[in-house]
């Protein structure tokens, strides 16, 4: 109906169904920002769900094995405990478990860690100097987790062709799925 | 050198499964008690401590102690369809001057699903350096040691379970400078 360009040049109808589009794929990003964001608060974790990406944990977890960690200030550290923390001034975080502790009558605490695959204790993975953890540097203490599943994320990573052929694909779906 | 130790020194543990009824504890004051096959029982002898530069970490001068213990264990009724493994561990909680609440796993074992679920275990010795943060462990009388274990399953929750029974080891009030293990 009407004339001119780009936007213009498609009929009222197609427009409509191109908003729509958008407002659905939209709601999807939302919906899935807000699940997450959920799942922060519930778990007291910055980082809810991660994927265990060494073998310092085997044969309990695998490369790819998803952990579902929580947070929460009412459970104290305490040892035997699976934790994932994060070393001052590294990114990726590391999952181990806690080897000893020592808490004071304030409740601060410091502890140790250990990888169940590892010979020798974490100190000389800590910062230069570093003896000890602290509380700030735990992200979360492992409560669950699902095998295998989370080897998508770790292809997704290594090989960014993969990474950008499912964001692709899974655009496709979305464009392409007409309800 | 092993010290005699007292029957009130081996309380018989039960098995303490979620979901699964216990087992009426034996009487632990009863002098060698029969051995009934679900139980799980740690017997430590003769603590001894010293005073050394913590070579493991900060080089403070810490308490070190050395304690051998005997494990009997049956795990056989906590593996089901879902438990891909079993992290066992022995640790020792305590308090101090310096710190309220310390708590140093002394000695762990990875026990697959098809292992012999039977452990029997003598002499042993911890398998990690037992220091203290500081000079708590000299005349502490209440260390305890507790068997926990932490069930993996193939998929789903990661429950920390500890056993029932705690041992007592005291440590003596004065430092071994003679000997070590």
């Amino acid at each position: 109906m009407s004339s001119g360009s780009g936007l213009q040049s498609l009929s009222a109808d197609e427009l409509q169904e191109l908003y729509y589009q958008v407002l659905n794929f939209g709601m999807i990003v939302s919906s899935a920002l807000m699940i997450w964001k959920g799942l922060m608060v519930i778990t007291g974790s910055e980082s809810p769900i991660v994927v265990v990406l060494s073998g310092s944990m085997e044969p309990a977890f695998h490369r790819g094995d998803l952990l579902f960690l929580t947070n929460r200030v009412e459970d104290p550290i305490r040892v035997g405990e699976i934790v994932v923390f994060r070393i001052e001034g590294r990114e990726i975080p590391i999952v181990h478990r806690v080897l000893k502790i020592h808490e004071k009558q304030n409740g601060h605490i410091k502890f140790l860690t250990k990888g169940d695959n590892n010979a020798v204790d974490d100190r000389g993975l800590y910062k230069q100097g570093q003896h000890w953890l602290e509380k700030k540097d735990v992200v979360g203490r492992a409560r669950g987790f699902v095998p295998y599943i989370g080897i998508v994320t770790i292809l997704m990573n290594d090989y960014p062709k993969f990474k950008y052929a499912v964001l692709f694909l899974l655009g496709l779906f979305v464009l392409v799925h007409r309800e | 050198m092993r010290e005699p130790h007292d029957s009130a020194a081996r309380p018989p543990r039960t098995p303490n499964r979620r979901g699964v009824r216990a087992a009426r504890p034996p009487n632990p004051h009863s002098p060698g008690s029969a051995c009934s096959c679900r139980r799980r029982r740690c017997l430590p002898t003769g603590p001894e401590g010293k005073n050394v530069e913590d070579f493991t970490g900060p080089r403070e001068r810490s308490d070190l102690g050395f304690i051998t213990f005997d494990i009997t264990a049956d795990l056989e009724n906590i593996f089901d369809w879902n438990v891909k493994q079993l992290f066992l561990y022995l640790s020792a909680e305590y308090s101090t001057k310096n710190n309220a609440l310390n708590q140093v796993v002394l000695w762990d074992k990875i026990v697959l699903r098809g292992d012999n679920p039977k452990l029997l275990l003598k002499d042993m010795k911890t398998k990690y350096f037992f220091f203290d943060d500081g000079n708590g462990l000299k005349g502490n009388r209440n260390v305890t040691l507790t068997l926990s274990w932490n069930v993996v399953p193939n998929a789903g929750i990661l429950p920390l379970v500890t056993g029932s029974g705690h041992v007592s080891v005291p440590f003596p009030d004065t430092y071994e400078i003679t000997k070590s293990y």
